[in-house]
């Protein structure tokens, strides 16, 4: 992995620190993303590492520091700034809409991307038809790319856990995003649909090209998929650098890893 | 003008008479018409004949460019695809011989094929068979050229022996250009004694043999079949099965290249389902347990359905089972009886049919293990014509088919046209017809022991004729055995019946050399369990249940009806089960009991339970056994009980023996 070509610094988070009331969640936080980099964020529970991807896609608003996407420096990010400049999300609870089925569910990934209006869908003709077969190709094309086929036209609610997972990533993918957020991906998977979602994290950086931020529990899953690895604990930052390193640093050995003797 | 229908026939078959020469012929007269459809990114992709001819030219002249020469081998690894079948039809034109592998075999099984085959040039699916590949060319550089469908994955795969189908196509167009003529030419060179295919049969025993089957094999026996069962260019078939497979190069390549009728290849393994119900076949082959899943579950959801619906269900599933199947053999029904079918078919088959994307099916087939007569019943009478038929790779499928109107569970039918059946002294099943294989691929000995010199093939299994003409496999001839009188004595055949009910997961039967036949019975612990809680009948586990002589007379009473049975068969009558029990623990291939495909050791088990063995051919009603067991962590340990034997009913000939 470690040889691979990485591209510019796409995002950079500089000095970030967020409070709420009187708890500190994030202090003094740095670090940066590359162009087609699988970065991933770990530590322990309550390190903060929700809290920074909410940062990232502008959920939430640090009172210090500052975010450079794309060359554009901000204090904050705002929600509909980060989805209309390529950044889309996955969540460590599923937020999906149960009642609906997975075509339906990845189909509302695309919403920022349907340029007609609401009237022109309803009459469902000309531009808004042309437009909405576009879209469904798309959807089916994601479909296709995480093997989702069987499960087309079930409603979501009935999926299992591990599936429904696969859904809520072909949403975020619907979007075509450039960076790509994925909080805890593969919690509460078994063995077999860890690997396979690796399989498909590993895919969507190969075949779209997207950079990837990743917030995981599993070890061996972030050591084996990341390039570069942060390391949060009490919202402080403890390392920062390839999987290897971070491993062998005597602080994220003693904070998380657990002291081996 | 001056020919009669029947020779101009004739005549047209005698032209067409290879593959690629019957692709030309239907690009020309029906060009339009859909030849094959695959669903991709959600919708039906189609292919009429015209297209797939234009295809199939790129890509054999692609693999020409390539040096891909007469005679030379093509393995064909992947799901049903296409373009799959597509390369078939390009190697066939360039008088190559396809050779298609078993997608799910892991590299290792590969590798003995391709070596065996002596193939150079492979198609396959995708990413996942490209590594295999690539993995076989570490130890065996032979494969030359590999020839990708699916680009999913690959873009890093830089090796200059790989490439994609489009890119073969368009060197294949270019090549086309400069060499006009060569296509056709190539196709036109093809004749019927050609070898046409090599389909290597899974070999339970050793390795795998190549089947070489002729174009005059292939042809004039799918072409029969066509025949026999009147199937026209419309008819819509699901590629579903293995390619590899000698029954899905009959139903979706063969057959459809004979006739024009369109083959239609499914989104995903898993989505089989859907898309059975969105095409909905007209000629259809599902082996037995697709059949079976299938019922189970239409059973487990009308349990969910509603009180009324269910009751609905229930009356008119009894009127079909009365009349359903005599209606469709086109039998005399009372009228009224007739009147609650029509009923019936608007209110519950009709719908059930369409559910399970059988509605339109005009034909069909089950064959590869014997299927249950309830199984059966239930679909036929549904008013869908399943038929059994009888097989073989080394025959090119038809041995035997049932016909129409002549179906029976028990039996596999009439011999199919031009096939001759004779019975060997010790009631093995011999054949010779059209369909019979060339030989075995560089395996003189194993031809000449399959196949005699004037062209009779050995089945291996064991049958007879029943009075009403209809053949009957029994059992494997190796498995067939005599009793001491000298009846017949075939363990499968008895076991398969007593399997047939739900309450019995396996049963063993003994008998080779002794004097009566005796069974030992697991029993279903899932079924039977259900049986006894709705009797508020009390159970600790499997070895309680078993034990319980309730369970001894409900099992009784299943045995009871196999030899009730087996009284009505002439040769069999004097082999009905004398005693049984049932066993106090559930065989298992972890202790060896059973193979890895679920098939009982029949000698391995009667050493270890011998005490068992010896009290069922004694006087005793009880036997004392302790018996090591295995568990799935590794350890082991014992596990003893006292088991019941009991005496089963007999009952006198019906039929007179013969």
């Amino acid at each position: 992995m470690n040889e691979r070509n990485l591209g510019d610094v796409v995002l950079e988070v500089k000095g970030i620190s967020l409070s709420f009331g009187a708890i500190r969640v994030l202090n003094n936080i740095s670090f940066n993303v590359r162009k087609g980099e699988i970065r991933s964020i770990i530590g322990p529970n309550g390190a903060g590492k929700s809290s920074m991807l909410n940062v990232i896609n502008g959920v939430y608003h640090p009172q210090e520091g500052s975010i450079t996407y794309r060359g554009e420096t901000r204090q904050q990010m705002k929600v509909h700034h980060a989805a209309a400049q390529g950044i889309a999300r996955t969540f460590q609870n599923i937020a999906l809409f149960k009642g609906m089925s997975t075509l339906d569910n990845i189909m509302t990934g695309r919403n920022l991307k349907i340029k007609s209006n609401l009237l022109w869908q309803a009459i469902y003709w000309g531009k808004a038809q042309r437009e909405e077969i576009e879209h469904r190709r798309k959807v089916e094309e994601i479909i296709d790319f995480l093997e989702i086929q069987e499960i087309r036209k079930t409603p979501v609610g009935r999926l299992p856990y591990g599936m429904q997972k696969r859904v809520e990533l072909g949403r975020a993918l619907a979007a075509e995003p450039d960076l790509l957020l994925l909080d805890e991906p593969m919690a509460g998977m078994n063995v077999e649909e860890k690997e396979d979602m690796c399989r498909f994290v590993l895919d969507i950086n190969d075949e779209f090209g997207t950079t990837i931020v990743l917030i995981e529990h599993d070890m061996g899953v972030v050591m084996d998929l990341s390039d570069r690895v942060v390391v949060l604990d009490y919202g402080r930052q403890l390392a920062d650098g390839a999987p290897d390193e971070v491993r062998s640093n005597q602080a994220v050995i003693d904070a998380y890893l657990g002291v081996s003797h | 003008m001056s020919l009669s229908p029947d020779q101009t026939q004739a005549a047209a078959a005698e032209a067409l008479n290879t593959f690629p020469r019957l692709l030309l012929h239907h690009a020309r007269v029906r060009g339009d018409k859909i030849a094959m459809r695959e669903k991709d990114l959600g919708i039906w992709q189609a292919w009429n004949w015209q297209q797939v001819a234009e295809e199939v030219k790129a890509l054999a002249c692609g693999l020409a460019a390539l040096g891909f020469k007469r005679g030379e081998k093509l393995a064909i690894i992947g799901d049903n695809r296409p373009h799959l079948y597509m390369g078939m039809a390009a190697a066939q034109c360039l008088g190559g011989i396809p050779v298609p592998l078993y997608q799910d075999s892991i590299a290792k099984e590969m590798a003995f094929v391709i070596d065996n085959a002596d193939v150079h040039f492979a198609l396959v699916e995708d990413q996942e068979q490209v590594d295999k590949m690539l993995e076989i060319r570490k130890v065996n550089e032979s494969i030359r050229q590999v020839v990708f469908d699916d680009p999913r994955g690959l873009r890093h795969y830089d090796y200059p022996f790989l490439q994609s189908i489009a890119t073969i196509q368009e060197l294949g167009r270019e090549y086309d250009r400069t060499h006009p003529g060569f296509f056709e030419k190539q196709a036109e060179a093809v004749h019927g004694d050609d070898i046409a295919i090599m389909l290597y049969t899974s070999g339970t025993t050793g390795n795998p043999k190549g089947v070489v089957l002729t174009y005059d094999n292939v042809i004039i026996t799918a072409r029969n079949g066509i025949i026999r069962e009147r199937l026209t260019e419309n008819e819509e078939v699901l590629a579903y099965l293995p390619m590899a497979w000698v029954g899905d190069n009959l139903f979706s390549y063969a057959q459809s290249l004979i006739a024009g009728f369109t083959v239609n290849c499914p989104e995903s393994g898993a989505t089989i389902l859907t898309d059975l119900r969105e095409i909905g076949p007209t000629y259809y082959f599902a082996p037995p347990r697709v059949y079976e899943n299938m019922l189970t579950q239409v059973m487990i959801r009308m349990e969910d359905a509603s009180k009324l619906k269910q009751r609905i269900f229930h009356y008119f599933m009894d009127v079909a089972k009365r009349v359903g199947t005599r209606i469709l053999d086109g039998k005399q029904v009372k009228p009224g009886e007739k009147l609650l079918y029509m009923l019936g078919n608007f209110l519950v088959y009709g719908p059930l049919r369409d559910v399970l994307g059988l509605n339109r099916i005009r034909l069909a087939y089950t064959a590869g293990e014997a299927i249950g007569p309830e199984i059966f019943d239930f679909y036929r009478s549904l008013g869908i014509n399943i038929k059994q038929l009888y097989g073989q790779t080394e025959g090119m499928v038809f041995i035997c088919v049932q016909p129409d109107g002549e179906v029976y569970a028990d039996t596999v039918g009439t011999p199919a046209i031009d096939v001759e059946i004779r019975i060997d002294d010790n009631g093995e099943v011999l054949y010779r017809g059209p369909g019979v294989f060339h030989s075995y691929y560089k395996n003189p000995e194993a031809t000449a022991s399959t196949k005699t010199a004037d062209g009779w093939v050995y089945t291996g299994d064991a049958g007879y004729f029943a009075e009403n003409g209809h053949l009957k496999i029994i059992d494997r001839a190796k498995d067939v055995g005599k009793l001491l009188d000298g009846t017949m004595f075939a363990p499968k055949y008895i076991e398969n019946k007593l399997k047939f009910f739900s309450f019995i997961k396996e049963a063993v039967a003994f008998g080779d050399k002794r004097e009566s036949t005796c069974i030992f019975i697991n029993i279903d612990l899932e079924a039977v369990g259900n049986w006894a809680e709705r009797r508020h009948l009390a159970y600790s586990g499997y070895i309680d249940l078993a034990a319980q002589p309730a369970v001894y007379d409900l099992i009784q009473e299943c045995v009871d009806k196999v030899n009730e049975d087996l009284s009505r068969d002439p040769l069999l009558s004097k082999s009905q089960i004398k005693r049984f029990l049932i066993l106090h623990k559930e065989l298992d291939a972890d202790d060896g009991e059973l193979t890895r495909t679920r098939k009982v050791r029949r000698s391995f088990i009667a050493e270890r339970y011998a005490p068992l063995v010896d009290a069922l051919y004694s006087n005793a009603t009880e036997c004392h056994i302790e018996t090591e067991v295995k568990f799935e962590d590794g350890r082991t340990g014992k596990l003893a009980a006292d088991v019941t034997i009991r005496d089963a009913r007999q009952f006198t000939p019906i039929a007179k023996a013969s």
